[in-house]
């Protein structure tokens, strides 16, 4: 297959990112250090520092729903699980997902060493209190569909996620490290998967250009809102969670995905996408921001059945955990 | 629930002669359950060769608002460094 140069170079931001950690952990800091010390020092926070409210809050808030993204984002390609057209193919698919959801726990353990427990992180998922990114309310029509997830959706996902290595609370920094490093797999299956679609028959080749139409727009919304609209970003920024703001990281997204999209083969449903000399970036359309604020508030094509899946699958699996439950309370009677 | 049942503390052994470090947590009724999925959660590329669980609520440790008093004791005996002694020139081996 053709190299991926994204990835390698995002792949060697993550490794960047693992050794500046290090590198700033090996720094001494003088005395009692602050918050702000700390912050200024780009070490990191530890779950039982002091740390400002609104800064433990916003962390709860965005690794929830970060962690609440993983486990739902199993279910769009879950769909096709069964229907995978070779035994390799469903291997590695399986695998995929699987990943998905150990990102989802990778996370949610992150989230509770910042004091909320796991009963109401679930409960939050499952009632729809807290959000997942809204791209996983889009369906999965074709078989094509995995392959542009795991190049468009995985991809705009490791590009948001790249810079959260380098986050100031130190178990979402350690646990976007690994996330990243095997998120790396997931794109590039993806694309590879696209890639043969891309050199098959006219339906196959179709097959793979109508989803990429479908799924193009979709992924650029996934940065989030404009700059100027973003509400969480200035504080953020200045807590060094986040690092670079939804236009920024859109743009490295087009700038990354236009030469790709060559490589494969298909085109990104764009007609004024085109190399700006000046700004040394591609222009772009943006995506419909309406449409992205109704899927978030609740109206995309699948909202609805995803969080009606995960409180199925929860429910079905209770009978699991009260006999796990049982046993191990049977196990300590007898020992005790 | 997930959630009622104890946390653990993931420790993996990366590779024979060197120590387990500390991994990430998760939820186990019990500690065969946390071993399994340990294995699935933190091993599932061969990142380990021996894996621990421990009862989170089992670890006492320090606390980070004391840190400064409870490290103190050893912040002014310098001498316990070698650097500590100066040695005069040309002296080899030492």
């Amino acid at each position: 297959m053709p190299g991926v140069a994204g990835a390698e170079s995002l792949l060697g931001e993550v490794e960047e990112a693992e050794a500046a950690l290090r590198e700033a952990a090996d720094r001494a800091l003088d005395g009692e250090a602050s918050f702000e010390a700390v912050i200024a020092a780009d070490q990191k926070i530890e779950p039982r520092d002091a740390m400002p409210d609104a800064y433990r809050a916003g962390l709860i808030r965005q690794i929830a729903q970060h962690a609440h993204s993983e486990i739902i984002g199993m279910q769009p390609e879950g769909n096709w699980i069964s229907r995978a057209p070779s035994l390799r193919r469903k291997a590695i698919l399986l695998a995929k997902v699987q990943d998905e959801a150990g990102h989802g726990l990778y996370l949610y353990a992150a989230a509770e060493t910042l004091g909320v427990s796991r009963a109401e992180l679930d409960a939050a998922l499952l009632t729809g209190k807290q959000k997942y990114s809204s791209i996983f309310n889009y369906p999965t029509l074709s078989w094509a569909d995995v392959g542009a997830i795991g190049w468009l959706v995985d991809g705009a996902a490791i590009v948001n996620q790249v810079p959260l290595c380098r986050c100031s609370y130190g178990p979402y920094a350690r646990a976007m490290i690994r996330v990243c490093k095997e998120e790396s797999f997931h794109q590039r299956q993806g694309y590879q998967s696209l890639y043969v679609l891309a050199q098959g028959t006219p339906e196959q080749r179709a097959m793979a250009q109508d989803a990429v139409d479908r799924w193009w727009y979709p992924s650029l919304a996934m940065f989030g809102p404009p700059d100027a609209d973003s509400t969480h970003s200035a504080q953020s920024m200045a807590w060094k969670v986040k690092r670079f703001s939804n236009d920024e990281l859109r743009q490295r997204f087009v700038d990354m995905c236009v030469p790709q999209a060559e490589i494969l083969g298909v085109t990104l449903p764009d007609p004024d996408l085109k190399w700006n000399e000046e700004r040394g970036h591609y222009d772009y359309t943006s995506p419909d921001f309406e449409e992205l604020m109704r899927v978030v508030k609740g109206d995309g094509p699948c909202n609805r059945q995803r969080l009606a899946h995960r409180n199925r699958a929860h429910e079905e699996g209770a009978w699991v955990r009260e006999a796990a439950a049982a046993y191990a309370a049977k196990n300590r009677k007898v020992s005790a | 629930m997930t959630s009622d049942q104890p946390l653990w503390e993931v420790f993996v052994r990366p590779r024979r002669g060197l120590a387990h470090t500390h991994a990430g947590s998760l939820h186990a009724p019990d500690a065969g359950m946390a071993l399994r999925h340990a294995r699935d959660l933190y091993t599932r590329r061969q990142e380990g060769v021996s894996i621990w669980v421990v009862p989170a609520a089992e670890i006492t440790a320090s606390s980070p608002d004391e840190k400064d008093s409870f490290f103190d004791p050893a912040a002014d005996k310098i001498y316990r460094h070698p650097t500590f002694y100066e040695l005069p020139e040309g002296v080899a081996h030492l």
